[in-house]
């Protein structure tokens, strides 16, 4: 497919190769070997057993739960499973690694090849997967509160994290984003990871290469380290290829190295060098046996798989009839696409899309508000649909009704009834007030009727001025047709 | 009534049941006997004070139900002990008290027993001589020259020296079998996931299990059955039912076939290892036992896989001991500088050795030739234990290839050092249960052990073997208290 995020140089098109590790944080209430609680936000080491802190003696146990929820990950991926997996231990040493080594799955993940599809203004896309694999958490080093002593906080040691790598399949940061996006609809949709990138929840390592346009073979790569946001993602990335293409430019070689993106100068700089490299001595965990289920197991959890973004969005496509466009807007966040099933339960569905997706998201992004913390509820906005679609107010009117809803989520039927906003829709009472707006205008009728026809709306117009803007605008016309031959 | 340091742990027991012996005259008589052999610096914590308080307790509101009912008890100082100093016999935890229990531990304080104090250990578990002890070398009972055998020497030496009715140990590769065989007494490594490793300072997890050190194969089996247990807090602990090993022994060891491995006739072995084996032999037949020679044939790669996989896994579990959390700490410059002063000045020669080699052994481009391959050889030491376990219900072997040695004789020739477990190794390789138990004396008058290695939780039936070769060999040592102060 084509692609048209390319680095130009004098005409010489280079293309850049993107891949992603990203870390996503197991939605779990206790940690992947430990029975600490993993909630966001906590005093400083207020969430550390002695195994976390790894006291002599402890052991870790693997928490049941977090392996159900990478395997309803990797369901979501459309990965295979792997129904024998292997804990083994990374060792280096850091101050916010109590064990001296992490727990993490090296040759024998718990999940294998997957893929994603993203949809982009240009089409859709598959994203390969590798695999994703279960690994411990390290704690936090704090190096700016005491001058001379780095703190640890060793709250987040010991989370599950599940990491997913994809494929070299990306091509731009745009892809990027719609990728991280679309991992993170899924995950939403499976209560798997609740992607909060504010929260370190979802972090990714960024692996770059560029290579000219037409060429096949890969360019060396350099991977930029715990990126935690999809703005300093793309940021990184466009530094990153644009700094690769100016070497080669210069007839220079790219070093394979790991590179931190530093947000405040909006570049990247070298971490380590392939040779500088950690050793990590890899070696399977003896504490804990493999980890193995059968396949009864995983289709008992393949049970409670729900409805996941693109079944919904070709739901909603062949169910409601609405564009591509349309759905997928609908489903990418799983509370929307909530928000919206329930505004249709009782209301039309076209209407409903265009006002979620036109007044609701508009009025969400002003107050920067998620849809669960919408002002107005999805009962209400279904109750102005109806108003719309049963000619009760017109579409004007409407507006004017959403923004006094918005106000402590009012009911749109109480609102018209108060204030008289009702549309005016007996043709008698119409036919006066376009009498009246006939005779005030005699001359303007006589341009009409010798072939102004323009002049219409300007009838329709004052008609509605009149009326305050609650006549029903397809009487109006129906009437001033019959009233001007 | 004799002395009550006479008494084995079974007979104490029921001492105690009939009331004939209070747990504060046998905490007390164990307290003073502890007290005036500091010679053999078996201890290196003492919770004397606290075992006469809780022995007085016991007395107050005794339980006779238990299985060891106030008996005092010194265990080895690996044990995690809540609010009682654990550690490891290292420099690097020589400050460290845990706010935790282990589980073997805390089985016996279930059934009644009493924590007397910390027993002096190799460090880390990492010796044969138990003379790599931060804490210094342990003295062996047998003789004023000789180590006491590692790692568990301080507990052998405590229970040969009649300082604790019975103890604890680990056994990583041979550390409770080898020191009882230097001291006279039983040794048992369980099976591996037999008993709990949580709240054990870990040297090299996948081999290393606790087990019972005791004056007789009867305590040994009432111990194993009060330490032994399912627990969700070791995942490689395992769930079966286990016997009550103490009520179900017996001494029918009838029609049992019992192997001999033709590969444990190394070369160099004395003529007294060769006969003390074939006295075994002669006891087996004598009790109805069938001999069959057998071979294992992986048995001379047993050492040089163990001095791979355990030291592969111990640079692993040490690397927590950084200087960060807990334990000992020399401040440096930085993070790195602090790391490298911590961990010099905290460990030994004999822990920096094995991880040096552990980290070598798991590095990128040596990982397949040595830890992978060692792996491999693992699984064919297992395979040729399995498959002779078709054909045989145990096997025999000497315990050791030679009596306890002197004090310094082997501390600087490691090699020769490790080859001390050569008859220990494969068990723990294996992870079955094996039991040594004594069997004779050499000509300088130093006790030998033969050893009994059973099929994987089958415990009983090396218990009954033991139990009965126990009779038949009637073992005696005459100790002499050369080291006791008055």
């Amino acid at each position: 497919m084509s692609n048209d995020y390319l680095i130009d140089r004098d005409g010489k098109k280079y293309e850049v190769i993107i891949g992603l590790e990203v870390h996503a944080q197991v939605l779990s209430e206790s940690k992947l070997f430990s029975t600490s609680p993993t909630k966001f936000g906590g005093e400083p080491n207020t969430q550390v057993s002695l195994v976390d802190a790894a006291f002599p003696g402890m052991l870790p146990v693997i928490n049941e739960f977090c392996i159900k929820q990478a395997i309803k990950t990797g369901i979501g991926l459309n990965a295979k499973i792997n129904n024998k997996s292997i804990f083994d231990r990374k060792n280096y040493f850091y101050a916010d690694l109590p064990q001296g080594y992490q727990i993490s799955q090296y040759k024998d993940p718990i999940v294998g090849e997957g893929s994603v599809v993203l949809d982009l203004s240009s089409g859709s896309k598959t994203v390969g997967i590798e695999r994703l694999h279960l690994e411990q958490d390290a704690g936090k080093s704090i190096h700016d509160i005491d001058p001379k002593n780095t703190l640890v906080d060793l709250n987040r040691s010991g989370v599950a994290l599940m990491e997913i790598v994809s494929k070299p399949d990306l091509r731009s940061p745009e892809e990027v984003n719609v990728y991280i996006k679309k991992l993170r609809s899924i995950m939403r949709y499976l209560g798997t990871c609740d992607g909060n990138m504010q929260e370190g929840s979802l972090r990714a390592d960024v692996n770059v290469s560029v290579r000219k346009q037409g060429e096949d073979k890969y360019g060396t790569r350099c991977e930029i380290k715990n990126v935690n946001s999809i703005k300093f993602m793309q940021m990184a990335i466009e530094h990153e290829a644009n700094r690769q293409v100016d070497i080669l430019e210069e007839g220079g070689k790219i070093d394979q190295e790991t590179r931190l993106f530093d947000t405040k100068k909006n570049e990247t700089r070298p971490m380590r060098s392939k040779e500088d490299a950690h050793d990590y001595r890899y070696f399977p965990d003896p504490d804990l046996l493999p980890l193995e289920f059968s396949n009864d197991y995983v289709e008992s959890i393949k049970k409670e798989i729900p409805e996941l973004p693109d079944q919904k969005k070709t739901r909603f496509i062949e169910k409601f009839n609405l564009s591509p466009y349309e759905a997928n807007i609908l489903v990418s966040d799983l509370d929307t696409s909530k928000y919206f099933e329930s505004v249709i339960e009782n209301s039309d569905v076209k209407l409903s899309s265009n006002w979620i997706t036109g007044e609701l998201f508009a009025l969400l992004n002003e107050k920067n508000l998620e849809i669960t913390e919408s002002p107005i509820s999805a009962k209400n906005l279904s109750k102005l649909i109806n108003l719309i679609k049963d000619g009760t107010i017109s579409g004007k009117i409407a507006k004017t009704v959403f923004e006094m809803m918005a106000d402590g989520d009012k009911n749109p039927i109480d609102l018209v009834k108060e204030k008289g906003l009702k549309q005016q829709s007996d043709p008698k009472e119409l036919e006066k007030l376009i009498e009246k707006v006939i005779n005030e205008n005699q001359d303007k009728v006589k341009e009409y009727k010798s072939g102004k026809e323009k002049l219409f709306g300007f009838f329709v117009g004052q008609a509605m001025k009149v009326s305050g803007g609650k006549a029903n605008p397809q009487i109006v016309n129906e009437i001033l047709k019959k009233k001007l031959k | 009534m004799s002395n009550i340091i006479d008494l084995t742990l079974s007979e104490l027991v029921s001492n105690i049941k009939n009331k004939k012996i209070s747990s504060n005259e046998a905490t007390s008589a164990y307290v003073e006997r502890s007290k005036k052999s500091k010679n053999l610096n078996a201890y290196n914590e003492e919770a004397f004070d606290i075992a006469l308080k809780k022995a007085n307790d016991f007395d107050s509101k005794p339980d006779f139900n238990k299985k060891l009912p106030g008996i005092p008890i010194a265990v080895k100082d690996l044990f995690c002990t809540r609010n009682i100093k654990t550690t490891a016999s290292s420099k690097i935890l020589n400050n460290f008290i845990p706010t935790y229990e282990s589980t073997v531990t805390q089985n016996l304080w279930n059934e009644g027993s009493i924590l007397l104090g910390k027993l002096n250990c190799d460090e880390f578990a990492m010796g044969s001589s138990n003379e790599t002890s931060y804490f210094g070398n342990v003295i062996s009972p047998i003789d004023k020259d000789l180590v006491p055998g590692g790692s568990s020497g301080g507990s052998a030496s405590a229970l040969a020296a009649k300082l604790t009715p019975a103890t604890i140990g680990t056994d990583t590769g041979g550390s409770i079998r080898q020191p009882a065989s230097f001291t006279g007494t039983v040794g048992l490594k369980p099976t591996y996931g037999s008993c709990s490793r949580y709240g054990i300072v870990a040297f090299a997890s996948s081999l290393d299990q606790a087990g019972p050190m005791t004056r007789n194969v009867k305590d040994s089996a009432l111990l194993l059955e009060v330490m032994s247990s399912f627990d969700n807090k070791d995942s490689t602990s395992v769930d079966f039912k286990r016997p009550m090993y103490s009520k179900d022994l017996s001494k029918d060891i009838k029609g049992k076939k019992i192997g001999i491995p033709k590969e444990y006739r190394v070369e160099g072995m004395s003529e007294e290892i060769e006969k003390l084996w074939e006295d075994g032999k002669k006891y087996l037949k004598d009790c109805g036992a069938e001999i069959i020679d057998i071979s294992l044939p992986h048995t001379k790669f047993a050492l040089p896989t163990y001095y791979i996989v355990a030291p592969a896994e111990a640079s692993s579990n040490l690397a927590r001991y950084d200087g960060v959390k807990y334990g000992f700490r020399t401040v440096g410059d930085n993070l790195i500088d602090m790391y490298e002063k911590t961990r010099s000045a905290g460990f030994g020669d004999e822990v920096k050795r094995r991880i040096m080699i552990g980290t070598y052994v798991l590095s990128s481009g040596y990982y397949d030739a040595y830890y992978l391959k060692a792996q491999k050889v693992r699984r064919l030491i297992k395979n040729d234990f399995s498959n002779t376990f078709q054909k045989v219900d145990a096997i025999l072997t000497p315990s050791t290839p030679s009596s306890a040695f002197k004090i310094g004789e082997k501390s600087n020739d490691p090699v020769s050092m490790y080859l001390n477990d050569i008859f220990t190794v494969p068990v723990n390789l294996a992870g079955l249960p094996g039991i040594s138990i004594p069997a004779g004396l050499d000509k300088k008058g130093y006790p030998l052990g033969l050893q009994i290695i059973g099929k994987s939780f089958d415990e009983q039936n090396i218990l009954n073997i033991a139990y009965s070769m126990e009779d038949k060999i009637n073992f005696k040592f005459n100790l002499k208290e050369w080291w006791m102060n008055e």
